[in-house]
């Protein structure tokens, strides 16, 4: 189709560019409200019923679906978190995050203009002072995991103290895991304390709160250790290290969402959501933007207040892209690889 | 043309539609002018007369299909009735093969069927697709499976014959499925009428049925509007019809059909209740509610209209709904991304918006999302009522459309009091993360279907009906198979009842004198546990076959049925007391009449002069009562296997307060196998005995006085036996109503049983009540209960 190739900047107008673009003002967050934690109520099957249907009661298709993927790359925390990461893969993603479409196929898009580059890059402490020496320029931020991920049961002062080593080496977002165990335990204070602990560490550095939904045994403790998280000032409330058996998946995310949903309505902080690992297809990505367009409204599709982790989906949106522009199935090694 | 960069920053969803060329080429194949597929062949109707199809989304016309006449709907019931003894003496294997074919072609033509239904009748594809087709096929399959058990699991009963089916324009496929799979499977041939507005995809499924083999006049398909519907129903040949549709409409069917032995089944209206309490997820009741009354355009026999919200949460609840309702979609029912489609056809649109407009009037406020329907077909927006009081036009009336009404309640039980506050009875939605309360509810819910923290879930295992006037019968499960089903020894005997004998009528004999009067006795009427005098002063003369006197006994009339109406409902209690309890009542009445089993024998056989007859009819009876003592604590419900992580209760429920006009022959025998069935499981029965020999009825006041069973269980109202039927055919606040008499009667009361929908049970053929295969067991069991199915996900 002729509309493929047409140029130039996009038409906003300003109501809608401010719509899109206010920053929110960050979450201070507020007193532990214990008698709010205990009295949520989650029905798995209900919340079950509800994510299965996010992917088929709505679907985006041609260049509303190009123009959905090129979002996801936007909200995408480009991440390396292995154990044999080195400089060279550490250099190699930073690259790929400055320019991680084809330009012919952003030019074929007509989306050169929209200067599309990822979210962030996450990765060990180890990584910071390089992916920051990469990145300098482009105006992404270096996001690091901390607190002794991904189990985070390392002892409380060297976990805080690791905050401040990330932040000191210029980590602009820090990744912290909560102590699953407070949360199974229903010892909500301690999280709490934990939670803001780790947020005074932070400083002006924003702070995505990793709650290792897999570990956390029922959907209302993943309810209960999400609004305890923002009552102690989470930017971010985030799913999964990637490390546990189970990772993001759409009922955790419904669930967390509308967590996110009434703690805005009761305090009107707005809070980012960032599901992470096992997002490898183009797909998924979209339902993770139609879960968040449907249960939060469109302020939660921009980078600061939606992240999708993931370093394999990348590679899937660019083939989705390319078939979008020629009509033919891609394959992997046409893209420059991650 | 919207650009790539334009939707980066609005994020809108675009049009996603799925295509219509491969349902609108099937359409042209049939040059879009349909006949009637009968007898396995599609034929034109000789008169002439059709009607457009619309698809409701665009207004535009899809085809032209045929008003069936007389002579077509005679053609159709000939060629099922042709076809009718091969396929019932065909081996349940054999039909097994031929259901498991269908279920497979259907989900081979899955898509042409999922757009034809969206373009027929305005729903969403994503509905059709993914609940509406594999619903359908799911049908199929698991009625495959009743097909290959019928020997085993129904052994001594047999299909019914012809049976003539209309179905809504609802569901219009799901509804032929539903309607067709347990009547193949059981045996019987059928007639089957989609509705006017959607006649498409029961065309097509009737030619992929013949493509997929099935016998010729096994699945007869004809269009046509209600007049076509009437023919079916008034058909001699036609041995059962099934109805779903509106209360309406079904009690103009039981009218058309009282009397003339055909079996029925009704599936009506609702005003289906969705109860909220103070701890229940909010979040996903939001998405219940949805489910409820915004699927399918709200277009749904069991719609969760009436939201019913503990009011400390009310407020919350309904700003969270309105926040959803602002994000739901309405528009092109292909698209792939809407929630709700069109409105099936102007005449239901208007309807809905008079509905609305009444709701204002009558001052409810209204609330509708801040978008705009589209504007080019039938289209309603989701709309929702707050400040509605039970007595609102809206809160009573079943709109079929997208309208909630919203109403609050303090405690447990007043919610039960406003759910049940309904003369529908279908379905029901609990929400609460409490057990005990959610178990506690839902059996106090007058309805045939409760779903717990869910709603609007449908499975092929679990029957599906209503209470009170939603209807009655069951679709789906083991309990939906009999109603295709009768027992062998009637389809011997022919299809229909045949016509009895009037019982003698001995009002006006006179009585020889005696030497010496007899001792008088003096035979009251039995009301709440005690004997009282009738209303009005009047007995009437017992006379033996030779005419002598031998008593009298109390004239019931209207107001001593009245009295025994509300008797029988003080005694509900009854019902909640445990099984065991129930038999011990029941062992004991059995031990107190055999105590007295020469007295009764002498009795019975002076009026009938059956000479020795009188003494094993007693002895009967004592071990009949031995029978529904045994059974009251093992006439146990199912769990049903859903495909849902969780269980599914097909509870049996008594059915409530039962008439009973008891046989004419064997008096007392006749009396006890119907009355200590229906006490059971659970009910209280006013029980007129037979009207020529009513003294063994009689004589058991004091035997049930003896026996403890509670006041008000057991009323006995003796006198004009077919009358006080009628009064109790014609009695809002009764359940049901079994009548053993005469064909005449037996109408009457079906007829009359239509004001309020109420089962009954007529017979007017000759039944050996000596016999326990006849007199006794789980047939009348069934007619005593009704299924409830909860169900009941779990997880944590």
């Amino acid at each position: 189709m002729d509309t493929k190739v047409r140029h130039g900047a996009p038409v906003v107008s300003p109501e809608r560019a401010l719509r899109v673009f206010t920053a929110p003002q960050r979450n201070p967050g507020t007193p532990l409200d214990l008698d709010l934690v205990r009295a949520l109520r989650i029905n798995r099957s209900a919340v079950e019923r509800r994510a299965a249907t996010i992917p088929t009661r709505r679907t985006v298709k041609k260049e509303w679906q190009a123009a959905w993927l090129l979002r996801a790359i936007t909200c995408m925390d480009l991440t390396t978190l292995q154990g044999d990461d080195t400089p060279t893969n550490v250099l190699r993603l930073c690259a790929k995050a400055k320019n991680p479409v084809r330009r012919d196929l952003l030019d074929a898009l007509g989306a050169t203009e929209l200067g599309i580059r990822v979210g962030a890059v996450c990765v060990y402490h180890a990584f910071i002072p390089l992916a920051v020496e990469a990145l300098a320029g482009s105006g992404i931020p270096v996001a690091a995991v901390s607190t002794g991920f991904p189990a985070g049961l390392n002892p409380l002062p060297q976990r805080i103290e690791e905050i401040k080593a990330s932040v000191a080496a210029g980590a602009e977002e820090i990744d912290v895991v909560i102590t699953r165990g407070h949360a199974l335990a229903g010892a909500w204070e301690a999280l709490y304390d934990e939670v803001h602990a780790f947020r005074e560490a932070c400083g002006a550095a924003h702070m995505k709160v990793i709650l290792g939904t897999g570990d956390l045994a029922t959907l209302v403790n993943v309810a209960r250790a999400s609004q305890v998280a923002m009552m102690a000032g989470a930017d971010f409330i985030k799913t999964s290290t990637g490390k546990e058996t189970v990772n993001a998946t759409l009922p955790v995310g419904v669930v967390m969402t509308r967590q996110i949903r009434d703690y805005h309505e009761r305090t009107g902080f707005a809070v980012g959501f960032k599901p992470a690992g096992g997002i490898r297809k183009a797909k998924q990505a979209l339902e993770w933007l139609i879960l968040m367009k449907e249960e939060l409204g469109d302020r939660w599709l921009a980078a600061d207040l939606f992240r999708l982790g993931a370093s394999a989906l990348l590679t899937d949106i660019e083939r989705q892209l390319e078939h979008y522009v020629t009509g033919r199935y891609s394959a992997a090694h046409r893209h420059p690889m991650v | 043309m919207t650009t790539v960069s334009e939707i980066f920053e609005t994020m809108a969803y675009g049009p996603a539609p799925e295509s219509e060329k491969p349902a609108l080429a099937w359409l042209d194949q049939h040059g879009r002018d349909f006949g009637l597929l009968v007898g396995g062949r599609w034929i034109k109707s000789d008169g002439g007369e059709g009607f457009d199809v619309i698809n409701p989304a665009t207004t535009a016309k899809l085809a032209r299909v045929t008003q069936a006449g007389e002579a077509d709907v005679d053609a159709a019931v000939a060629a099922a009735r042709t076809a009718f003894p091969a396929w019932a003496k065909l081996s349940g294997h054999a039909r097994a093969r031929h259901l498991y074919a269908l279920a497979r072609a259907v989900q081979k033509h899955s898509r042409l069927l999922a757009v034809l239904e969206s373009l027929d009748n305005g729903k969403s594809i994503r509905e059709t697709r993914d609940l509406d087709i594999p619903l359908v096929a799911r049908h199929l399959t698991h009625h495959a499976g009743w097909a290959q058990l019928a020997d085993s699991e129904f052994a001594g009963y047999g299909p019914v014959g012809v049976v003539g089916q209309i179905v809504p324009w609802n569901f219009p496929l799901l509804m032929v499925a539903w309607k067709i799979a347990p009547a193949l499977a059981a045996g019987n041939t059928v007639v089957l009428k989609p509705a006017e507005f959607t006649p498409l995809t029961a065309l097509c499924l009737a030619e992929i049925a013949h493509d997929a083999g099935l016998p010729a006049g096994v699945l007869n398909v004809i269009t046509g509007d209600g007049r076509t519907g009437e023919l079916i129903v008034k058909h001699s040949d036609v041995d059962k019809i099934a109805f779903t549709g509106s209360t309406e409409v079904g009690r103009i069917i039981r009218k058309a059909t009282a009397g003339s032995g055909k079996k029925l089944s009704l599936e009506l209206g609702g005003k289906s209740p969705f109860i909220v309490f103070d701890d229940a997820d909010l979040d996903s009741v939001v998405e219940g509610v949805v489910d409820a009354i915004w699927f399918n355009q709200g277009q749904v026999c069991c719609a969760g209209s009436r939201l019913l919200v503990h009011e400390g949460i009310a407020e919350r609840l309904v700003t969270k709904l309105r926040a959803r309702m602002e994000k739901l979609r309405v528009g092109p029912p292909l698209d792939k991304a809407v929630d709700m489609g069109a409105i099936v056809a102007p005449v239901q649109l208007e309807r809905i918006r008079q509905l609305v407009d009444k709701g204002v009037e009558e001052g409810a406020t209204l609330w509708q999302p801040s978008w705009a329907c589209p504007t080019d077909g039938y289209f309603y927006p989701p709309t929702l009522f707050t400040n509605v009081s039970p007595a609102a036009t809206v809160a009573q009336v079943e709109i079929f459309g997208p309208v909630l009404v919203t109403m609050t309640f303090r405690t447990p039980a007043e919610a039960v009091e406003l759910a049940n506050n309904t003369p529908y009875g279908l379905a029901a939605s609990v929400w609460t993360e409490n057990i005990n309360l959610a178990l506690d509810v839902a059996p106090k819910i007058k309805a045939g279907v409760v779903w717990i923290n869910c709603t609007n879930l449908f499975d092929a295992a679990s029957g599906f009906g209503g209470y009170r006037e939603s209807g009655f019968g069951r679709e789906g499960g083991r309990e939906g198979m009999w109603e295709y089903l009768q027992q062998t020894r009637n389809a011997e005997r022919g299809t229909r009842n045949k016509r009895r004998a009037p019982v003698p009528r001995s009002d006006f004999r006179v009585p020889r004198s005696k030497q010496v009067p007899p001792l008088d006795r003096t035979y009251k009427l039995f009301i709440g546990g005690a004997q009282v005098r009738p209303d009005q002063g009047y007995s009437r003369k017992i006379l033996s076959p030779s005419g002598d006197l031998i008593a009298e006994v109390a004239e019931g009339n209207r107001k001593d049925i009245r009295n025994a109406v509300e008797a029988a409902h003080a005694a509900a209690g009854w019902s909640r007391t445990s099984g065991h309890n129930r038999g011990q009542i029941l062992y004991y009445l059995a031990e107190n009449l055999a105590q007295r089993a020469a007295e009764f024998a002498e009795r019975i056989s002076a009026m009938t002069g059956g000479g020795q007859a009188g003494r094993p009819e007693v002895d009967a009876s004592v071990a009949r009562l031995f029978t529904y003592a045994a059974w009251a604590d093992k006439y146990d419900g199912a769990v049903h296997q859903t495909p849902i992580r969780g269980i599914t209760l097909a509870m049996h429920e008594p059915i409530g307060v039962i008439g009973i006009a008891c046989p004419e022959e064997h008096p007392l025998l006749g009396f006890v196998s119907l009355v200590a069935a229906a006490v059971a499981v659970g009910n209280t029965v006013i029980a007129v005995p037979s009207e020529a020999h009513p003294l063994a009825a009689a004589e058991l006041y004091t035997v049930l006085e003896a026996s403890d069973v509670p006041a008000g269980v057991i009323n006995i109202v003796t006198g004009a036996k077919d009358a006080l039927a009628k009064v109790l055919a014609e009695h809002d606040d009764v359940d049901a109503v079994w009548y053993f008499g005469n064909q005449a009667a037996g109408a009457e009361v079906e007829r009359a049983s239509a004001g309020n929908m109420k089962r009954t049970w007529a017979e007017w053929h000759a039944r050996d009540w000596m016999d326990p295969k006849q007199g006794e067991g789980q047939e009348f069991l069934r007619e005593a209960t009704q299924v409830k199915n909860i169900w009941i996900p779990y997880g944590e």
